[in-house]
């Protein structure tokens, strides 16, 4: 069987709250969660992002992402033809289990970054035995 | 003072402006199709800049005829065994475009990189392409 055609995906605009002063476009990276042994993963797409410019926060159970793009390859190039806009990229997830600050992961390859939030002792579901 | 995120904005209008270009209308196999292409002209040559996050370089594969180039490939996700999938926007699959440009390019020396998700192609004027000065007698 062959594998499935794959499809573009639109970038969609974030939705502020308020209005930047500079009126530049800012994108909601694709994104995937799932959760298993004790930790909770958040793999997002961000094509064009180096990893030294990443910034990840959890604050008040929100864990929010900023991705800076590195514009500067871009100078000096005129776009004769183009299908995709570019720029920066910002999402953030509130987070219903407990995390534990100190052990969080980020790894960045290929344009994607995968974010290992492991919960919180007390937050881990305990067996509890019938006696 | 030029802030940074103007110089972004600029460009960013810059993109949205060629957005109805009909430049490579009719010769690129289908707008629409993924890998999305931008195109730039780097002084006589041309750069076309596809975003493939998540792709494994080892599965682009680049071949280049004539003026026209053609990137296909294939994207994996794989997710841990036993994990519980909250959120699955990401897309898998297969694809296969051809880029056609309306320059003559020096097929022997288009280079290609990869870096942080984004395919940059360097497609060379062939030096038969290069516009002569014409000098009036």
């Amino acid at each position: 069987m062959s594998p499935q055609e794959l499809q573009v995906q639109q970038k969609r605009e974030v939705d502020k709250k308020q209005e930047g002063t500079v009126p530049a476009r800012t994108f909601v990276p694709t994104a995937d969660i799932f959760e298993g042994e004790g930790a909770l993963t958040v793999v997002l797409e961000m094509p064009g992002v180096d990893k030294n410019r990443v910034d990840i926060s959890v604050e008040d159970g929100i864990l929010s992402v900023e991705g800076q793009l590195d514009f500067s390859k871009y100078e000096g190039m005129q776009p004769v033809y183009t299908e995709y806009n570019i720029g920066n990229y910002r999402r953030s997830f509130s987070l219903s289990n407990k995390i534990d600050q100190g052990k969080i992961g980020a790894e960045m390859k290929d344009g994607i970054l995968t974010i290992t939030l492991p919960m919180a002792e007390e937050a881990k579901p305990r067996r509890i035995s019938i006696t | 003072m030029y802030h940074p995120l103007d110089a972004l904005f600029d460009f960013q209008r810059a993109l949205e402006s060629r957005f109805d270009s009909d430049w490579l209308r009719g010769t690129t196999a289908g707008t629409g199709a993924f890998p999305p292409i931008n195109v730039f002209q780097q002084g006589d040559n041309l750069v076309a800049i596809l975003e493939v996050p998540g792709v494994n370089k080892d599965d682009l594969e680049i071949q280049a005829k004539d003026n026209a180039v053609r990137i296909s490939g294939k994207k994996n996700i794989s997710y841990p065994e036993g994990v519980s999938l909250h959120r699955r926007e990401r897309l898998t699959g297969s694809f296969d475009r051809t880029l056609t440009v309306p320059i003559q390019i020096d097929a022997q020396g288009i280079k290609a990189e990869y870096r942080d998700g984004l395919l940059a192609l360097f497609l060379p004027r062939a030096e038969s392409d290069k516009p002569r000065t014409i000098r009036i007698n």
